[in-house]
Formats: structure tokens, sequence, C-alpha cells
């Protein structure tokens, strides 16, 4: 598949601080490549330096094999992580000025249709409630029908319902082959939306993949937990490797299917059996730590 | 540069300034209403009345004819009179210049207090020695009236006034703003566009004049309608200079929203280049006669030339020939501050 966009050794240094320490990494046309990482891992910095934002340190970047020239701003949308837009203007007129900034630009009604913006259209901008600010802000960065998407924590801030719709109108404009570049807190998210994802982390790229192989190379053991009175008397004479978590026993297996047989073979009661799978979470934490981020 | 870009960030601002309700009434009242308190303060006679109080009286009493004080004294024109009961309650007066002069009535050697370092103090005792001089003895003099239109204090201040009112507006309008937006992101938003910094601050620029010489032109003749101004030269004249003054007030506005994302640090800078300006450029006061370093730096000042050649084509009918000096200086003003501001402009924080 051809490269789009080219990340090569990429630095960023403030005065005292290495926001960015060295990043490489390619996005495929038509991919939706996920950047993920903890609070302060530079992942915005990162992505606002490939957008142009902020100049780097150091480093490289090639779209389309060459660096960035003016066509660049034509050809690629944004959405921020925190924008405030200008001032006294309806949702429509702020598209309609956006729209008038780029030489190709996006039919404004089906934008307006695309990220259901019909009902608030003609309120102004600031008065917008959470979810509706985040799809408006998703048609601002369509307004020019780029060729490529920045979108910096999307779905921030937004109610389980409003997230949701979000990932089905993202999941539209990634079917309609645009390529993609997403930063995210939300594994559920990376791992819906996804075809390749970076891991972040203090500057550098700790791990890079499509989710599958990620949470393959990544994702720890399989495990099954229950409460300990189940397994009263009984852990010994299994064939499991176990984990004392607080007033539960984690059994650990890559075999969940026979591990359950063994169970009910033994008549132990799994009323309050939990299974705990391998996700994009675990391979997150398993990567980063858990050590509380600032 | 991009007509289109640059006409959508000018709509976009001018939609922004009209539909502010608050500060776009006040834009057009402020004016209206430092003109009209001017008019009534200083419409009548009072504006140079010196303060002259008597004792003893009834206190606060303003009619003199019966009090004993020289006849000619009592009857000398932009004196105002106020009794007091004793000395005592004069002398308190004086010591804080609420009186410019104290006299005792019905004193034989005439007897009166003034403050040492008050000037107003100083003139009316002038007054008081010359009222008791015999008219024989005076020297002769003759007196004769000014040709032509007399021009009154407030057909003076208007164009101080108008053009103080397009100062602020210049640069708050637009350093203020520009700092604003650049301390929320909004520059940041639209530097991730093909917008470029030249396009953005022409079209920030032409905003803010299109809206300074929309709502002059407004308070200059609703002004008119109450207050009845003479302007003796051309209103295309004072149009042109209005708009030059704009270009340049704007273009210092500029120098100003170049950098930094603290409001506060820019009301104080612009209240540190404002306030000089306001004062030192004969919005308020002439400054004939002041030392001249004062009218050195007053020269610094674009509101200066502005309002210089402004006076002279309302109050003197001069044509814009007479007032290229004013005009030259204006048009350099901008030159140099618009390409301080381009150079030094940042869209980030």
């Amino acid at each position: 598949m051809t490269q789009l966009l080219e990340v090569i050794d990429l630095v960023k240094t403030y005065k005292t601080v290495a926001a960015v320490k060295g990043v490489s990494f390619s996005v495929a046309e038509g991919s939706c490549f996920g950047l993920l990482g903890p609070n302060g891992a530079g992942k915005t910095t990162t992505i606002e330096i490939i957008e142009n934002v902020i100049s780097p340190t150091s480093g490289t970047i090639l779209y389309k094999g060459k660096p960035r020239d003016a066509s660049f701003s034509e050809e690629v949308g944004i959405q921020f992580q925190e924008t405030t837009l200008l001032a006294y203007m309806s949702v429509r007129e702020t598209l309609k000025t956006f729209k008038n900034l780029y030489e190709e630009s996006a039919d404004l009604d089906s934008l307006i249709e695309l990220c259901h913006l019909e009902d608030f259209q003609h309120q102004y901008n600031d008065r917008i409630s959470g979810g509706q600010k985040q799809r408006f802000l998703l048609a601002l960065a369509l307004v020019n029908q780029p060729e490529l998407l920045f979108l910096d924590e999307p779905s921030t801030g937004l109610d389980p319902q409003a997230r949701q719709n979000l990932w089905q109108i993202v999941g539209q404009i990634k079917a309609e082959g645009k390529t993609i570049i997403l930063t995210t807190h939300y594994m559920e998210e990376a791992e819906y939306l996804c075809d390749e994802i970076a891991i972040m982390d203090d500057g550098r790229l700790i791990a890079q993949g499509t989710p599958e192989e990620l949470i393959r190379q990544h994702g720890g053991e399989k495990s099954i937990s229950l409460p300990g009175t189940a397994l009263d008397g009984k852990l010994e004479s299994l064939p499991f490797q176990a984990r004392h978590q607080q007033d539960r026993i984690e059994l650990l297996t890559d075999d969940v299917n026979g591990c359950i047989q063994t169970l009910i073979h033994e008549q132990i009661d799994l009323g309050d059996l939990n299974v705990n799978v391998q996700n994009l979470e675990s391979v997150f934490l398993n990567l980063t730590g858990r050590q509380l981020r600032e | 540069m991009n007509f289109k870009r640059l006409w959508a960030i000018f709509r976009a601002r001018n939609h922004e300034f009209f539909r502010d309700r608050a500060a776009f009434g006040w834009n057009f009242v402020f004016p209206f209403l430092i003109v009209g308190g001017f008019v009534i303060v200083f419409g009548s006679d009072s504006r140079n009345q010196y303060k002259v109080g008597f004792f003893p009286a009834q206190t606060g009493t303003v009619i003199v004819d019966t009090a004993d004080i020289p006849q000619r004294f009592r009857e000398t024109q932009y004196l105002q009179f106020v009794g007091f009961e004793n000395q005592v309650e004069g002398l308190k007066r004086l010591n804080h210049h609420k009186i410019d002069f104290l006299v005792k009535a019905g004193s034989p050697g005439n007897e009166y207090w003034i403050s040492e370092t008050s000037p107003r103090g100083y003139i009316v005792e002038q007054l008081f020695k010359l009222s008791l001089v015999p008219p024989e003895q005076l020297t002769p003099t003759e007196r004769r009236k000014i040709q032509g239109f007399e021009i009154r204090y407030v057909d003076w201040l208007f164009p101080g006034i108008l053009a103080m009112n397009m100062m602020f507006s210049a640069l708050y309008g637009v350093g203020y703003t520009v700092v604003r937006y650049r301390k929320n992101g909004v520059l940041k938003r639209l530097k991730a566009t093909p917008l470029s910094a030249y396009e953005y601050l022409s079209a920030q620029m032409l905003s803010r004049i299109f809206l300074l010489m929309f709502t002059t032109v407004i308070v200059w003749f609703g002004c008119d309608l109450v207050f009845s101004f003479r302007t003796i030269g051309s209103y295309f004249n004072i149009f042109l200079i209005f708009f030059l003054g704009s270009l340049s007030l704007t273009s210092l506005g500029l120098v100003l929203a170049s950098r930094g994302t603290s409001e506060e640090f820019t009301s104080g800078i612009l209240n540190f280049i404002s306030w000089p300006m306001m004062f030192l450029s004969e919005v308020w006061f002439s400054l004939e006669g002041a030392p001249e370093w004062i009218k050195t730096i007053s020269n610094a000042f674009p509101l200066t030339h502005m309002l210089t050649a402004t006076r002279k084509v309302m109050n003197d009918g001069a044509s814009l020939a007479d007032v290229s000096m004013e005009m030259g200086a204006l048009l350099l003003m901008t030159t140099v501050c618009l390409v301080i501001g381009a150079s030094l402009f940042s869209w980030n924080r």
C-alpha cells in the first residue's frame, strides 16, 4: 500500500523539556492510524508538528513522498483537541467562512447532513452542547474534502451515545477512503476505528502494529477469575497457575474453553465467573505501566 | 494575496462587531455623550469663571449686589461670587482650591486672601487690584473685534473627541482582539488553513477601518444634527484624513497585536500608548506654548497629525495641499508600523 505520510526521526525540544525524542512512522493511504499514549506522552506535539502548526527541532516529514509545500494545508483537515472559533457566528456561517479559505471545498448541505448538524446549524457556534461541538469541529475539518484527516482526541468528554455517533461518522469517512490520523485515550475507540496503532510514551514510540498484532505480542495472559470461596480446598488439585487478587482467584490459561470444562468437571460454582481476555487496554497498560500519569 | 480568503475573514470580523450589540452601541453612544457633556458643561459662560468668596454673608449666596465689595470688581465678567458666614469658612474653601480668591466685605483696607500657588488666584488678584484704580488713571487702549467666524470651543473639541474614539477603537479593536484570539486558540485554528498571515492581518485592518469610517460618519452627522458644527472645508477632505488616520492607528494596533498572549499586559501597553497620545495630541487642549520636547513627542503620534489636519480643514477650510505634510506623516507612520507588525507577527502562543 502507498505511504501517504512518512515521519522520520522527529524531535521537538522546548527549553528544558524534550517532548518528542526521535519518532518515526509512516501512514498508508486510506488507512486509519492511531497514536495512543498516556497524558504528556508527546502525541499532540507530534501531530501538531505534522499538521505544520508548530515547527520541529529536527526530523523530516514527507507527504506523498515530498516535503510539505503550500498545497499541504489545502489537502489536510484538522480537528484540534481544543478549539475556539470566531465569535458571534452561527455554525453554518462558520463552516461557510472556513469553506471560503480553501480552493476546493465540500458541499455545505451534504457536510451538515453527514455530521448531523441540521438542528443547530443556525445557532451561534459557542452555544451548542459538547457532542454537537465535536460533530461541528469534525465538519469543519472536512470542509475542504481533505485527503488526510487529523483527529486529536475527538471524543474526549462525550457521553457514550455521542461517542458512538461520532465513531459512526468517522467510520463513514473512513469508508470513503480518506486517510485518518487519530489520537485517543479510549482503547475501544482505537480498536474500533484504527487499522494501525502506534503507542507512544515519554516522547518515544514503544510499539506499533495492527490491533491484533499488538494484542498478540503485548496483551499478556488470558485468565479466568472466581471468588476465593468457590475454590475452597480445590485449588491445589487444579492444573492451572493461580494468582490471588483480594477475595478472588485468577487462573491463568491459554485455553479458556478447556479451563471452564475442567472447572465444571470439578463441580466448581461458576455463578460469579469472569473471563479476562487480552485487549488493547491490557496492551496499553502492559506497555505504559499502571502508575497514574499527570 | 487571495481575495476570497481575505473577504471571508473581513466579513467574519464585521459580523462579530455588528452582532456584539453592547460594544457596537457603545461605539456610537460614547462620542455623543462626551460631546453632549462638554456642550452642557462648557457651553455656557461658566467654562472659565473664577470663583470669588466673600464674608460675612449668608452661606452660599451668589447675589453680591448688596455686599460691600468694590463695585467695579463686583461687575467684572466671568467672576462667580460665593458668600461665607465668616473668615474661617472662607479660608477652608480657599485652602482646598474650591474658590480662587477670598475678600472681606466692608474692609476699609480691601483685605483679601489668595493661595500663593494658584495661577487662578493670581489672575483674580490682578483683577481686584485693577478694579480699585480710578478709570481716569488707566492707560487708554483700543478694543477691536476679530473678523470672520468665531470658532466655538465645541467646534474645536469635536474632531478631537471623534479622533480619540477612533484611536481607542483602532488600538483595542485590532491590538487587543488579535491577542485574545492568539490566547484562546482562534489563530491556531486559522493557521491550520491556507490563510496567510498577510491575508489575515489585512482583513483585520480593513475590517476595522471600514467599521471606524462607518461609525465616524454616523457619529459626525448625528452630532452635527444636535450641535450644529460649523465646517468650513470639504467633507471629502475630512473623510480622506480620517481614512489615513484610521490606517495609521490600526497599523499601530497591529504592532501591538503581533506578539503575546496576555490580555492584561496588552491592555497595559495600550494604556501606556493611548493615554499620552490622548493628552499630547491636542484632543482636549492646545499645546501652543508648551515646551519643545513635548511638541516633539506629540509629533510622533499619528493622532496629532490626524487632528491637526482635520481642524485645519474643518475650522480654516484648508485644502489637501495645505495638509499634505500631515497626510505624508500619517502615510509614513502607517508604512513603518505595517512593516514592523507584519515581520513580528506570530500565530502561536
